[in-house]
């Protein structure tokens, strides 16, 4: 075991240091000499003609440098689809181009058409409010089913419909499905929305650009997730040139939860500003900007139904779902909806026969793509639902519901219905320790207490699955992604024996420089403090897809203990040469390569410096140096799973609903760093809770959005959730990675939605109101008082 | 513009302003103490929290011009003399009470404005005073514990 730090413990975090003394560097902090500031124009209307952009009072205006609009870009590529989803009709999906500034149009209220540069921020920002725009204002779609049958009012005009594709999955099963469903002894139907979310990283996105005339080259500081795609997707797709003369760095970046991943057309705006000008621009959105324009999350309207027997054994599910894809496709709109979404409607029950129908729409509203979770939170609400729904309607209690038809574990590997293949788990094991934490049998004696203090309390149960550890290349190539999604990690032995690690994962909150150094440091047995952890600048690391989708550890870090592993087979050739014995006699144990059965060793330390000065070395057959690649692809996703139980109280007068308690039993595969496990499923759980019970993006019928700031949109406080009991000592190590490990940063918000709502109608049946089938997100007090009182 | 002489972090400084000018802005970019974050723009967020003659104050709700010649203690300001964290601080860390860092220095300077008003706060009392800082990373637990274990109290059990 090394002095400090290996897996399994709850290693305190090195970046706390910065973070804690105003040290960290976010793309605002970071300042480039002779710098200007942009100021973006966005349109005030949801849907408009741009008949004219007239610039001559603004660019008069103190201290403006240039103004760009979308003529400036028509020469430039348009923001791509990274997945391409056909249509039942084999038709391939609508792809409107998304300019870098609206051209032509504007498309959604927020929808950026010109950039002011000026020498501050507060002369842009005069500028811009002296364009001169002539805008028509059109009539906005804004509900989805409106949008799907008007054949006039046409988000994007050239493709002559709001309906982007119509997906079925598996198409061929659905005749069977529908079968099943017309011979059921038992069907439930549930008609629900998940609503839209914004996903309010508390840093807002930022740019700083900056051109070199001498060279050509560009840099590009952004708030991004995944450094390597943007430069792919900027350079080659958007702007045309190699991506060998952009770099992108992300540095600190204070959160991201899938807002951050995708290309926005503000960064290439402002590279193409720093060129003109030939001066750095820097651009920093305002909350209010971020509200409009940041890629939102969920919106979708879905019919789900469920047939089982009697006593509730599944035996088909369906559901037919308005995906909202927003004004433009984001880069991964629509894999979201797909085959994040559609491929975990089996959760993980063995219900034998699932069809999935989805049609994405686009409206006159900011563009919607993943959010923590991405589709699979939507999965798993509708599913746990109508799991619930299904359970009062028959008269079963929820948990035997559940127990009933959960897979077991002589089950896996798995093939579901939907075209998974679920590796390992345990779902009795989670089931039994939520129910021994979450103290179940003690409900009803809680429940008195409650009510005997005005309270209704209720319990509310999920049992959730989901595929990330995203992904295996060839199966999404095969189903329309246009990426790869490998990851890639450098391990750079240096001189004197640390290690700098470059990884193609990127940290924006979740703890890689401690993790990621512990599984180095416990894989050569040296201290953790020796291993350094570089991430986020193109320049530096290996091309890798990022952070999203839970795939940090499972496809970033398998790539890293791959690049460990042939360090070690590389240090074995050494030592074999130093120790004068055979490599096959070399054995690497805690940080030292000795010969078998002997006491002839050599130290980490000694073999790195040997190769850094390869006097006693095998030079006729082994390069010197000590520096190693690996690309990981994974061989499947993973699939973490979990059991989630929610205890509320509910005030009969107000409709307020409180969490009395959250119990978190989830099986993450191998645990690395316990403390920072936890912490992801906290922040998780409290996101689940914010959609649940708080946070509505509502758009007005002319696509005006309401809820533009905090004042409206109601972030989860802390004074809005209790603690959380979490665990995860329920173990089933994923089988086809390196390290075991399944992926934890999305469980929290894909599995305690449904737990707060099932929890929240628990509370009102008992309590007799019957009657209340259903409650859409997020469950107000207003919504619950007045579900309670219809008649 | 007016030169603006305040004290910020124990140090007499002075950085010239409008009268427009925001403390918040002040202090990131006339000083250059980038630890202060803007997280909003209509004075909920918390993130750009400091102290003003001992008081929590949200930076960006603030004119510099009105705190001319005032006390003025940010994140930077909060280690101790010989650098090694404060309790509040190592709090934070050792109960992780931050993952992207971006919320932590007004989270800091509102739990320390609290344990210097109420030095054994409930649990509700810590949730309901940190109501004005909002984090979108670690759902509170993490933080509340921090601040419990600060004041040297038991820290829930898990």
């Amino acid at each position: 075991m090394p002095k400090d730090g290996g897996i399994g413990e709850s290693t305190k975090r090195r970046e706390d240091i910065r973070f804690l003394t105003g040290k960290g560097r976010y793309t605002d902090d970071i300042n480039l000499r002779g710098q200007a500031y942009a100021c973006f124009l966005r349109s005030e209307v949801a849907n408009g003609r741009i008949n004219s952009i007239d610039t001559k009072a603004a660019l008069a205006m103190p201290g403006v440098l240039t103004i760009l609009t979308g003529d400036d870009f028509t020469g430039m590529g348009g923001n791509p689809a990274g997945w391409l989803i056909n249509s039942r009709n084999g038709e391939p999906m609508k792809e409107p181009k998304r300019p870098v500034l609206a051209h032509g149009k504007v498309r959604h209220v927020g929808d950026a058409y010109a950039m002011v540069v000026a020498e501050t921020y507060s002369q842009a920002r005069d500028a811009a409010a002296a364009i001169n725009a002539d805008i028509t204002e059109l009539p906005a779609v804004v509900d989805m089913a409106a949008a799907l049958a008007d054949n006039t009012n046409l988000v994007h005009d050239e493709i002559g419909t709001n309906q982007c594709f119509d997906w079925g999955w598996i198409e061929d099963n659905r005749a069977a499905v529908d079968e099943a469903f017309k011979t059921a002894p038992h069907v439930t139907t549930l008609e629900l929305v998940n609503n839209r979310l914004i996903p309010n990283a508390m840093e807002p996105r930022a740019s700083l650009a900056d051109y070199d005339a001498g060279t050509g080259d560009y840099k590009l500081y952004t708030t991004s997730q995944n450094p390597h795609l943007h430069r792919l997707l900027i350079a080659a797709f958007v702007m045309g040139m190699p991506e060998n003369k952009l770099t992108v760095i992300a540095p600190d970046v204070g959160g991201g939860f899938g807002s951050k991943i995708y290309h926005y057309g503000e960064e290439a705006a402002v590279l193409a500003a720093a060129k003109a000008i030939n001066r750095p621009v820097k651009w920093v959105a305002e909350r209010s900007e971020s509200f409009l324009s940041d890629a939102h999350g969920r919106d979708h309207v879905t019919k789900i139904q469920l047939a089982t027997t009697k006593s509730g054994e599944f035996l088909a599910l369906r559901t037919e779902t308005l995906a909202n894809v927003g004004a433009y496709l984001s880069n991964f709109s629509t894999a979201t909806p797909t085959f994040l979404h559609g491929t975990l409607m089996a959760g993980p029950y063995k219900t034998p026969l699932v069809y999935v129908n989805v049609k994405t729409v686009f409206t006159n509203t900011a563009p919607v793509d993943a959010y923590r979770g991405a589709g699979r939170p939507e999965a798993t609400f509708s599913i746990e639902r109508i799991v619930d729904k299904c359970a009062r309607e028959l008269g079963i209690d929820q948990a035997e519901i559940r127990r009933k038809n959960l897979l077991t574990p002589d089950q896996f590997p798995y093939t579901t219905p939907v075209g998974l293949v679920y590796d390992t788990g345990n779902y009795q094991a989670t089931m039994d320790k939520m129910t021994e934490l979450a103290d179940l049998a003690g409900f009803e004696a809680r429940r008195a207490a409650s009510a005997k203090n005005g309270k209704l309390r209720g319990l509310g149960l999920s049992t959730w699955i989901e595929a990330c550890g995203i992904a295996p290349s060839n199966l999404v190539g095969v189903l329309g992604a246009r990426v790869g999604l490998f990851d890639a990690a450098t391990v750079r032995v240096n001189a004197t024996g640390n290690i700098s690690v470059m990884t193609g994962a990127h940290s924006h909150g979740q703890g890689h420089e401690t993790v990621f150094a512990q599984i180095v440091a416990e894989q050569l047995g040296i201290p953790a403090s020796s291993v350094e952890i570089v991430h986020g600048d193109t320049s530096k690391i290996p091309f890798g897809m990022g952070s999203y989708g839970s795939r940090s550890l499972a496809v970033a870090g398998s790539a890293m203990t791959k690049a460990v592993d042939k360090i070690i087979a590389k240090g074995k050739k050494i030592a074999a040469h130093m120790l004068e014995a055979s490599e096959q006699d070399i054995e690497f144990k805690d940080g030292s390569f000795s010969v078998a059965g002997t006491d002839k060793a050599k130290t980490f330390g000694e073999i790195a410096f040997s190769a850094y000065v390869p006097h006693n070395y095998p030079l006729e057959t082994l390069e010197p140096g000590l520096e190693e690649t690996a690309f990981y692809d994974p061989a499947n996703f993973t699939y973490p799973a979990g059991a989630y139980a929610c205890e509320v109280e509910v005030d009969p007068d107000t409709g307020k609903v409180e969490i009395a308690s959250f119990t978190c039993a989830d099986d993450f595969g191998n645990v690395m760093n316990p403390m920072i496990v936890d912490g992801q499923v906290h922040g998780g759980v409290g996101q689940g809770i914010g959609q649940a019970l708080l946070e509505s993006t509502t758009y007005d019928a002319n696509g005006q959005l309401l809820t533009g700031s905090y004042m409206d949109y109601a972030m989860p406080r802390a004074d809005d959730v209790p603690f959380y009991t979490v665990d995860h000592s329920c173990i089933t190590p994923c089988t086809h990675n390196p390290l075991g490990v399944k992926g934890c940063g999305e469980a929290g918000a894909i599995g305690s939605p449904p737990a707060v709502v099932n929890a929240v109608i628990d509370a009102l049946h008992r309590a007799g109101h019957t009657h209340v089938t259903h409650i859409d997100m997020p469950v107000s007090p207003q919504r619950v008082w007045a579900a309670m009182n219809k008649a | 513009m007016t030169k603006t002489t305040m004290t910020v972090n124990g140090k007499p400084v002075a950085a010239e302003t409008e009268g427009r000018t925001l403390l918040s802005a002040y202090l990131r970019d006339g000083l250059g103490l980038t630890g202060t974050h803007i997280g909003c723009d209509t004075s909920q967020c918390g993130a750009c929290v400091v102290h003003v003659d001992g008081k929590a104050v949200k930076s960006c709700s603030i004119f510099a011009q009105e705190v001319e010649g005032a006390d003025v203690r940010t994140i930077e300001g909060m280690a101790n003399a010989d650098g090694s964290l404060s309790t509040i601080q190592q709090a934070f860390q050792d109960h992780h009470g931050l993952q992207c860092g971006f919320c932590t220095p007004g989270m800091v300077m509102s739990s320390a404005a609290l344990l210097a008003e109420n030095a054994n706060p409930t649990e509700a009392e810590v949730r309901h005073y940190l109501e004005g800082n909002i984090c979108r990373c670690t759902g509170y637990h993490n933080i509340v514990k921090a601040v419990m274990a600060a004041s040297g109290q038991a820290v829930p059990a898990e």
